[in-house]
């Protein structure tokens, strides 16, 4: 696509004015801004913009939900040449000092007293940072701080500047080219800083285009933008195939109230890491608990029929009369409702990433006539890589590569991708981008997998993780931690598994139990609790995670790639991993390496064969104070099984 | 950060004294509390601290003394004038309809706004439609400053305490008074609960400007939030003064911490 964001949103402005662009909701109410109105205020912002001194190239912090003029405050940076910089809104004070340094960014643009007061903060060691706008005033009436300005003050004095210069903000638009960089996504990163991934125009907006064409989305979906719009996935699915189909996205009014606007807006196109589905999903299942006899019975007996026959409606297979009727039955009495519940009644196209979606998580949606599907991306390579197909999903891979993506797996079992959505480079990184991106422009994914039979990725695990097991009983084997991991998470139970074995002679876990779902199921067994630690300690609930455990190994040990990596002994953490603590990313995914130092006397006693260990952990709270929990904690002997070899 | 203006003593206690039979609830009580402030009433278990509120709210009515608010002085008024002239509060035991959705509960708080009468109300037409809408815009912008909008149509008494907290803070705001009174606004909160009614609080005397008379027995919340306390003690008043004053005051230190004899 040879044209820039904000061309296609002025060309969206053009052709349909009056067409919403973006809805939020405010007190209460659903509130429309038409594309005309969206491209007013961009114009407004990009003058002001220019006249408090952004240049062409200026890097510009964003920080804050998915808002309206957040969005339109991106399209006037972008009209200006300059490059907007989202930032993760929960992110503490110190993690923006990096980027904010690093991208030597003078300007920044966020959402409330909270995000100011981060960046007044980060100020000290960020002097450059000269000025602060915020969009919403509460709070900050009083504030003195130099260069601090509500966005409504920087509207206005662009509205004056586009007074009397009219040609301005046209001519800028004009000067941006397609190879222009567009914006820099910074990587949660598991280790080190995280880098600037740098994008151009061209590179997302020719995914966002291949997205859009594999799924013929058109200009009348509906799309939710929930997540951290700094994370590259909200950020395709809520601007840039935004600004290339013309959809409308909607704001929701707040975190808390994503299920109600769900809800109420009924998105035809859905994006959500699995986390999302399984937080639904449980909410679901509790409230079935509470529900009378009658409904429950309704209610199992019809999610049977769907898991019987819903997949295979959904993959476009031909099933028998009998069945068809009992799932429009069902579809009447059960799932319609349910979906209904959900906020998926209209959803056309759902897709999920970022972290391995459990079999049966994924099947329970597909069953309930939710056409939810997988896609395969990074940062790196703007999103789309591999998608799955309408009628050929499967829970185990992450589908084929779509228009303009060529895929090839190195000898080493890395998987290399090359499209022209690749990224331009890391920010000031040479060295890095030389190590993902290679002379004839291949990317380095980092993961470990393969092309299947029918022509589907399947993704094992990040390919510097996969490691080998040295010693012991299966001396040599592979050790895919991510892979173990991921199927014990799969249990309702589990909510963060660790995986230890590389360079070992057997599997070592960590395991932390999902509060909610343990605790109810303690509560119904009347096994009283304290709190976590408590819960987690209870012999019954290791009993549990035993069960867990050695039904993973069962299923390891019909893969001779994978058997290896049973696991011989865990142990149930006495604290929840946190981001806070450094325990896991922004994006809750687990850092294995610096989890494995932190309780280094943990490993040990797994590996030296103790039986229990007194542990003592530093803790933040979410106020920034600190304490510390201990706890004396049991480990448990699993059983791991042979080998189901195949008759030679 | 930035000063807050504080203006001049809007409201002013004089030498009350409120008796019920024998028993001396207040002894000769003086205080002033000026505009913009937030004044905090402490003091330990049957000083007679909500007796205090409950004065100058007009439920009860003080034998001795006399309470002047912007020049005006009342005495024997009811509770319903005293709210007309500006004055609105929260409860100790939070005084909610449980069964009412949060937006119905806060919508009560409007009440002395309405003009229009029950029946138009029962018709829904005309005026009081539109006087209807008026009235959920404003309450709409409370449930939004007190981030409950997640709640807006759950029954109150299905939330949890502290939220139930907020809706009754709501409550009172929804009346756009001059003086806000909080009965124990943190009783019975945890940690995290106490941190966010503080910056609500707080948010309310800077977004709105308004005047907050505060009881509260948990010492830190009080001297983190207030410009000026005073300590009650056996229905006495035993200090008064910022609360390094107040901290420093030894017959306060005392009260609460009792004396080595």
């Amino acid at each position: 696509m040879q044209t820039t964001f904000p061309r296609l949103m002025l060309d969206h402005a053009k052709q349909r004015p009056t067409a919403p662009a973006l809805r939020e909701k405010v007190y209460g109410i659903w509130q429309t801004t038409t594309w005309a109105e969206l491209a007013l205020l961009v114009r407004r912002i990009a003058c002001g913009l220019h006249e408090a001194g952004m240049g062409r190239d200026d890097h510009v912090v964003v920080v804050g939900e998915n808002r309206p003029r957040l969005y339109a405050t991106m399209l006037a940076v972008q009209s200006l040449g300059a490059v907007p910089v989202p930032l993760y809104q929960d992110a503490a004070t110190t993690e923006y000092v990096f980027p904010i340094n690093n991208a030597e960014v003078r300007f920044a643009i966020v959402e409330d007293q909270e995000q100011v007061d981060k960046m007044i903060e980060v100020r000290e060691s960020c002097p450059q940072l000269e000025r602060l706008w915020y969009d919403d005033p509460r709070g900050l009436r009083n504030y003195s701080e130099p260069g601090l300005a509500a966005l409504d003050a920087l509207i206005d004095a662009g509205q004056a500047f586009d007074a009397t210069h009219p040609g301005f903000f046209d001519a800028e638009v004009a000067k941006a080219q397609p190879q222009d960089v567009a914006a820099m996504f910074f990587t949660s990163g598991t280790t080190g800083n995280p880098k600037g991934v740098v994008h151009t125009h061209f590179t997302l907006l020719d995914r966002a285009g291949a997205g859009a064409r594999f799924d013929k989305l058109g200009n009348t979906e509906e799309v939710l933008a929930y997540l951290p719009p700094a994370w590259i996935g909200q950020n395709i699915f809520s601007y840039a195939q935004w600004l290339a189909c013309g959809y409308v996205v909607n704001c929701p009014e707040s975190a808390e109230t994503v299920t109600i606007d769900l809800k109420e807006i009924g998105p035809t196109y859905y994006f959500a890491p699995p986390r999302v589905f399984e937080g639904l999903l449980t909410s679901v299942m509790i409230r079935m608990e509470d529900a009378g006899s009658v409904k429950k019975w309704l209610f199992h007996t019809f999610m049977d029929v769907a898991r019987r026959v819903g997949p295979a409606l959904m993959d476009g297979k031909t099933v028998g009369a009998g069945d068809r009727l009992l799932y429009a039955l069902g579809d009447k009495f059960v799932y319609g409702p349910l979906r209904n519940t959900l906020g998926f009644s209209r959803v056309r196209v759902a897709y999920t990433a970022g972290e391995a979606i459990g079999p049966d998580l994924f099947t329970f949606y597909r069953s309930i006539g939710i056409n939810l599907k997988q896609l395969y991306g990074s940062t790196e390579t703007a999103v789309f890589v591999c998608l799955q197909p309408d009628n050929e999903v499967k829970a185990d891979t992450v589908g084929v590569p779509i228009e303009g993506v060529q895929i090839r797996v190195a000898e080493n079992g890395e998987v290399m991708v090359k499209s022209a959505g690749l990224l331009k480079e890391y920010y000031k990184n040479p060295a890095a981008t030389a190590e993902v991106l290679d002379a004839d422009g291949w990317y380095h994914t980092g993961d470990a997998g393969f092309l299947d039979a029918g022509g589907h990725l399947k993704i094992i695990d990040r390919a510097k993780d996969v490691g080998r097991i040295i010693g012991g009983a299966s001396d040599g084997a592979m050790f895919a931690p991510k892979y173990v991991e991921n199927k014990l998470k799969f249990f309702p139970f589990i909510k963060e598994a660790v995986a230890f074995g590389d360079q070992r002679e057997k599997v070592c876990a960590f395991v932390n139990i999902d509060f909610e779902a343990v605790g109810n199921w303690a509560e119904k067994r009347n096994l009283p609790y304290a709190g976590y630690t408590d819960l987690a300690a209870k012999p019954e609930v290791l009993e549990l995670v035993r069960e867990c455990v050695e039904k993973v190994n069962a299923d390891l040990s019909a893969d001779a790639m994978l058997a290896g990596s049973q696991i011989s002994r865990f142990l149930v953490l006495h604290k929840e991993l946190d981001a806070d603590d450094g325990e896991l990313t922004r994006t809750r995914k687990v850092r294995r390496g610096y989890i494995g130092e932190k309780y280094a006397v943990l490993v040990d006693a797994l590996y030296g064969g103790r039986k229990e260990q007194f542990i003592e952990t530093a803790v933040k709270f979410e106020d920034g104070r600190s304490g510390s929990v201990s706890a004396t904690i049991t480990i448990i002997d699993a059983k791991t099984y042979p080998v189901m070899k195949k008759a030679a | 950060m930035a000063e807050r203006k504080i203006g001049d003593v809007i409201l002013e206690v004089k030498n009350i004294s409120l008796r019920f039979g024998g028993v001396k609830a207040l002894t000769d009580i003086s205080f002033d509390v000026r505009e913009h402030e937030v004044r905090a009433i402490i003091g330990p278990n049957g000083a007679g601290k909500s007796s205090m509120l409950n004065c100058i709210n007009g439920v009860y009515a003080p034998q001795e003394g006399s309470i002047t608010f912007r020049g005006q002085t009342f005495s024997n008024m009811n509770s319903r004038q005293v709210a007309e002239m500006g004055f609105a509060r929260t409860f100790q035991n939070l005084a909610l309809f449980k069964g009412m959705s949060v937006l119905d509960n806060i919508m009560t708080g409007r009440n002395l706004r309405m003009k229009t009468n029950i029946f138009q109300q029962a018709i829904r037409w005309g005026a009081a439609e539109r006087e209807e809408t008026e009235q959920r815009e404003f309450v709409e912008k409370i449930i939004d400053f007190l981030e409950i909008q997640a709640h807006r149509k759950t029954p109150v008494g299905r939330l949890p305490y502290g939220l139930q907290k907020r809706v009754d803070l709501g409550r009172a705001l929804a009346m756009e008074p001059k003086v806000l009174l909080l009965d124990e606004p943190m009783a019975g909160m945890n940690v995290e609960e106490k941190q966010d009614m503080s910056r609500f609080i707080l948010d309310v005397n800077d977004e709105f400007g308004t005047t907050i008379v505060l009881i509260e027995h948990d010492m830190s919340v009080v001297m983190d939030l207030s410009d000026r306390v005073v300590v009650l003690d056996y229905g006495k008043k035993i200090g008064d003064g910022t609360p390094d004053e107040v901290r420093a005051n030894p017959d306060v230190i005392s009260a609460y911490l009792g004396t080595s004899h």
